[in-house]
């Protein structure tokens, strides 16, 4: 298997874009056709990624190595090469990339937003598959700004074709706008003014890094050696660089105050896209400050964790008492991803082993748990017509599987112990309580008492949720309606979710075993490892 | 150095006058249902006018000829291969365009032919006068040109607008110049260097670089000299909008970075703060313009206006600065080219969805896309490559642009900042119009299928428009040669 060890990771991220180019090729008409090479290609591509789980060495070793390393020369003009590679790191959040992907191509097959067109929808999807993969393996900064960058053109199509059609006043204009035509340029313009500031850091790190050994590079395992050595250590430069880099992935996370985009954008976005965006991308963001902004800039995050781990906080308590305000339940959905995200960005802020871990694990179930809600209130919206939480009450007599399956995930979600959304919010709180030697313990306890307030709010929303849409008596007007309960094909995408719920809520080793060794290497290179409690005892304690 | 002349360094403009000749022969000679012949000879004469092209940069010599006054070098060879190809996809573009409206097509080609003549000449000046001759012969025909829609008031509107202001920046810039000489005694650009490095303070050479920038900046049509620029896009035949918008603003561009950088790098304290100003309004208005337009070649104008402005970000910043002025001028150089590829691009398209829709309007576009899909893609293709959206092309002009004004100076940061709200402002208009052709619903009636497709030759154009738009921007590395060519100019010139 020595070819695989090189094309491996290529062949994981290029081949739903060979797919994409293939479907091009179909005729409109043959639908089976299109679907059958599109599911064939996610396929290949989540077993080409299962494959580099396969031979992956957990024994991990330091930081800053990486598995499955492609270097080749891409643009010689500007030092920028094809450099790709996966460490404990990125492994779990790629593997979750190929993985819901496929499942979204299977969900897909007989649920199509008007205006239908699977072929153009498959293709867009195939193209974001690629973008997505891309991002979690690049290790060039050019790479991941372009990687990072493919994701907006197919997500802007999906929300703004396939997106939701109902009118909307936008404060400020007199016209009426189509939500699905606010919310896609909306989330275009955000994401675009974020990563242009993001491009702008990137080049000064490419500025700074010429003066150095390696010359100018764009290489992140070349840049985070300069980092651990204090290269970067000039505060004004650093500190405008971090801020630029922040913007950028801040917006994608998205945190407070940058994350209005996001309630319209799931909302607006057909069901698979609310989906990917949940499940995938704005893992993206968090998983960019701690590939880059962390290892690169340590010093700096010491000076920003705070005020990270404060928008975080603000997040957490903002998201669920917007959550407590909706009367939609996607749109719900959507603001809970504020919530959720904010305990995955407080992990990541206290700069510790056990809350870089959090943070891992939290995006994994956050993406597994939530990517699994939009699907089932986009199922259910399907056959009510309405996301109204008001007129969908009684919905388990009705539909008794759908219901069970919406009350199991509500509960993953508030993070009942035993099920995934557990770990994340759990130990990213128990980080704030010992954040890293040297930041402020009142802001990360305070932040903690907060977080464990905001734990309880998330079980307040869903549970309101549940019981205003499954518990009760059904509404009149679904009298004579024929439901459906869960179909095959939703139930082929939905029952890997549950089982993996289950199972990462039972046994995170799953994950910590891929992860520990790269996060706590991080920590130590980066931040000189001091940290007081070791990851083992907690994980141990499980 | 010397008087001989190199007959294989001047083949391409050689062929050109050939070809150009051979079209106005033909059309005396040929039958009225046979006149489509002069397109075939006009595009067959440019893709010729390649080959010697590409023997020379094989070659790989620097040919100076007539005491230096005229340089055959990497530098020209790059601009004039760029001259060529867009030549030749404005003629595949003019084919049908021209012959089903029953313009006079042979005097079309020759007038065209005479203006690619001017861009090639243009290319390998190395002094005042052979430059102001190559950029009058580039906009001379062009005043013809775009008034060839004689029944249509717009197209007269177009070219009376375009050559009365075309004919003052003409006065103004060889008013500049003749101060220039008058002042250095010489017409020669390194001379000129040489003479006026102990200048810097005097008033006349002021006043000259002002009426030069003057001058040239009405012909790239950069704030606030932009104002003929709509009316004149708008009203001239469309492959003549496209090629107004790339090769003649490619020229005036080349013309004016070579003068202030070979010519004048001494008085760069004199010309940079106003090349920093030209670019931050022409960005700024070009950009704020374009949002409020209703008709697709409106918009594409005040875009082409703001991409000026990007343009002469690397060189106003580095100028400004003091920094090195070849890796800014290497920027520019690949920001034109890649430019020019996807502003053709986009007007092919636009001629083919005008054919389609029957109308310039944005509102008239709606829904394009569902019923010609092929059309809708390449239109997001070319407007989010406009747009600097990766993995298309128009990002790493992007990236090269804020690239080379990542200099640590309060006016280049200035400029750093502006271009990039720009860029986003930029995104909102470009995505206006592929909304219009895939989120909106369709308004009006579509021509039918059979007379609405594209003939051979624009479909030809569009292939390879987005060809190398989508390979540029996959991998760049194909296009960086271009930056090389800068440095020649900096080191031999």
């Amino acid at each position: 298997m020595e070819w695989f060890e090189t094309w491996g990771l290529t062949l994981t991220v290029f081949l739903p874009v060979v797919g994409a180019v293939l479907l091009g090729f179909i005729n409109k008409e043959n639908e089976d056709a299109l679907k059958r090479t599109a599911l064939t290609f996610t396929v290949l591509a989540f077993l080409a990624s299962v494959g580099v789980v396969v031979g992956f060495d957990f024994g991990g070793g330091a930081y800053n190595t990486y598995q499955y390393e492609v270097n080749e020369t891409w643009i010689g003009a500007i030092d920028s090469n094809y450099h790709v590679g996966v460490d404990g790191i990125s492994l779990p959040l790629l593997v979750l990339s190929t993985f819901v992907m496929v499942l979204a191509v299977i969900y897909s097959w007989n649920h199509w937003d008007e205006p239908k067109n699977p072929k153009a929808f498959l293709i867009l999807m195939l193209i974001l598959a690629t973008g997505m993969n891309g991002t979690f393996v690049a290790l060039d900064l050019v790479l991941f700004f372009i990687f990072f960058e493919i994701v907006l053109l197919p997500m802007y199509f999906m929300i703004g074709i396939w997106g939701d059609k109902s009118p909307r006043k936008v404060p400020g204009f007199s016209k009426v706008f189509e939500t699905r035509l606010y919310a896609a340029i909306k989330f275009f313009l955000f994401t675009l003014f974020g990563s242009a500031f993001m491009l702008l850091g990137f080049l000064a790190l490419y500025f700074e890094s010429g003066s150095s050994s390696f010359g100018r590079t764009f290489d992140i395992p070349q840049l985070t050696e300069l980092g651990s050595q204090g290269f970067f250590a000039n505060p004004t430069f650093a500190f405008f660089v971090f801020g630029a880099m922040f913007l950028g992935f801040a917006v994608k996370v998205p945190m407070f105050p940058l994350h209005t985009w996001l309630p319209d954008a799931h909302t607006a976005a057909p069901t698979v896209g609310s989906v990917l965006l949940a499940a995938i991308l704005l893992k993206l963001g968090s998983y960019g400050f701690i590939r880059i902004s962390l290892p690169i800039l340590p010093d700096e995050a010491r000076n920003w964790a705070p005020f990270i781990a404060i928008l975080a906080v603000i997040g957490i308590i903002y998201g669920s008492l917007a959550c407590l305000a909706q009367t939609d339940m996607k749109r719900l959905i959507a603001f809970s991803s504020v919530g959720h995200m904010g305990f995955v960005m407080l992990g990541i802020a206290t700069l510790t082993d056990i809350g870089i871990n959090a943070a891992v694990i939290g995006m994994v179930a956050h993406g597994l748990i939530t990517g699994l809600l939009f699907f089932l209130a986009g199922s259910m919206s399907h056959r009510y017509h309405t996301r109204e939480m008001a007129r969908l009450g009684g919905n388990i007599k009705l539909m008794p599987v759908m219901g069970g399956i919406l009350a199991f995930t509500a509960m993953a979600s508030l993070g009942l112990p035993g099920l995934a959304g557990f770990w994340g919010e759990f130990m990213s709180l128990v980080a704030a309580y010992n954040p890293l030697d040297g930041l402020s313990l009142g802001v990360f306890r305070t932040g903690m008492v907060l977080g464990a307030v905001g734990t309880v709010l998330t079980a307040g929303y869903m549970l309101w949720m549940l019981q205003r849409v499954n518990l009760g008596e059904p509404s009149a007007e679904w009298e004579g309606h024929e439901l459906h309960d869960v179909d095959r094909f939703e139930l082929t995408a939905w029952v890997p979710l549950i089982i993996l719920i289950v199972v990462i809520g039972f046994y995170p080793k799953v994950i910590f075993d891929t992860t520990t060794d790269a996060v706590t290497s991080l920590v130590e290179m980066a931040f000189g490892g001091d940290t007081t409690a070791s990851i083992t005892s907690v994980v141990k304690g499980s | 150095m010397g008087y001989e002349i190199d007959y294989l360094a001047l083949a391409p403009e050689l062929i050109i006058v050939g070809t150009l000749i051979l079209v106005l022969v033909l059309d005396l000679i040929l039958h009225r249902e046979n006149k489509y012949w002069t397109a075939t000879v006009a595009v067959a004469g440019t893709a010729l006018a390649l080959i010697p092209l590409g023997m020379l940069a094989i070659n790989g010599e620097t040919i100076s000829m007539f005491d230096g006054s005229y340089v055959v070098d990497e530098f020209a060879l790059v601009l004039k291969g760029l001259f060529l190809v867009a030549a030749y996809i404005v003629f595949l573009m003019s084919h049908h365009y021209i012959e089903s409206e029953r313009y006079y097509q042979g005097e079309y080609y020759f007038l065209l032919l005479a203006s690619i003549l001017g861009s090639l000449v243009m290319a390998s000046a190395r002094d005042l006068i052979v430059l102001f001759i190559g950029l009058e012969l580039v906009t001379g025909p062009l005043y013809l040109l775009a008034g060839w829609r004689k029944g249509d008031v717009k197209s007269n509107e177009a070219s009376m607008k375009y050559f009365i202001l075309g004919v003052l920046s003409t006065a103004l810039l060889l008013y500049g110049m003749s101060l220039l000489f008058g002042l250095t005694g010489e017409v020669g650009f390194t001379e000129i260097a040489a003479a006026t490095a102990s200048l810097s303070a005097e008033p006349a050479l002021v006043v000259s670089i002002l009426f030069m920038l003057v001058g040239f900046g009405f012909k790239v049509a950069a704030v606030p000299f932009h104002f003929w620029a709509p009316d004149t896009y708008e009203g001239a035949p469309t492959p003549i909008t496209a090629y107004l918008s790339v090769n003649s603003k490619a020229a005036g561009f080349v013309a004016m970075l070579i003068v202030m950088y070979q010519a004048l790098p001494g008085a760069s304290d004199i010309w940079a703060p106003a090349l920093w100003l030209l670019a931050a309004l022409s960005m700024t208005v070009g950009n704020l313009s374009a949002l409020r337009q209703t008709n697709i070649v409106r918009l594409l104008a005040y875009s082409s206006v703001a991409q000026a402005g990007f343009m002469l970000v690397p060189f106003a910043a580095a100028a400004v600065a003091d920094a090195n002025l070849e890796e800014a001028f290497g920027a520019t150089l690949i920001y034109l080219v890649i430019y020019a590829i996807m502003n053709l691009g986009a007007f092919a398209v636009v001629i083919a969805g005008a054919r389609k829709t029957q109308t310039g309007t944005l509102e008239g576009w709606s829904g394009l896309g569902r019923v010609d899909p092929i059309l809708g893609v390449l239109t997001a293709v070319f407007f989010f490559s406009l747009a600097g959206i990766p993995p298309l092309a128009g990002w790493f002009a992007k990236f090269e642009m804020f690239r080379s004004v990542m200099i640590a100076d309060p006016a280049t940061i200035a400029l750093a900042v502006i271009a990039a709200v720009n860029a986003v402002i930029a995104f909102y208009y470009y995505a206006k119009v592929v909304k219009a052709v895939w989120l909106d619903d369709p308004v009006g009636e579509f021509a039918d299928e059979a007379a609405a497709a594209p003939a051979g030759s624009l479909r030809l154009a569009l292939g390879v428009a987005v060809a190398l738009t989508v390979a540029i921007g996959i991998y760049p590395s194909i296009a960086t040669f271009v930056q090389d060519a800068a440095q020649v100019l900096a080191t031999g010139g």
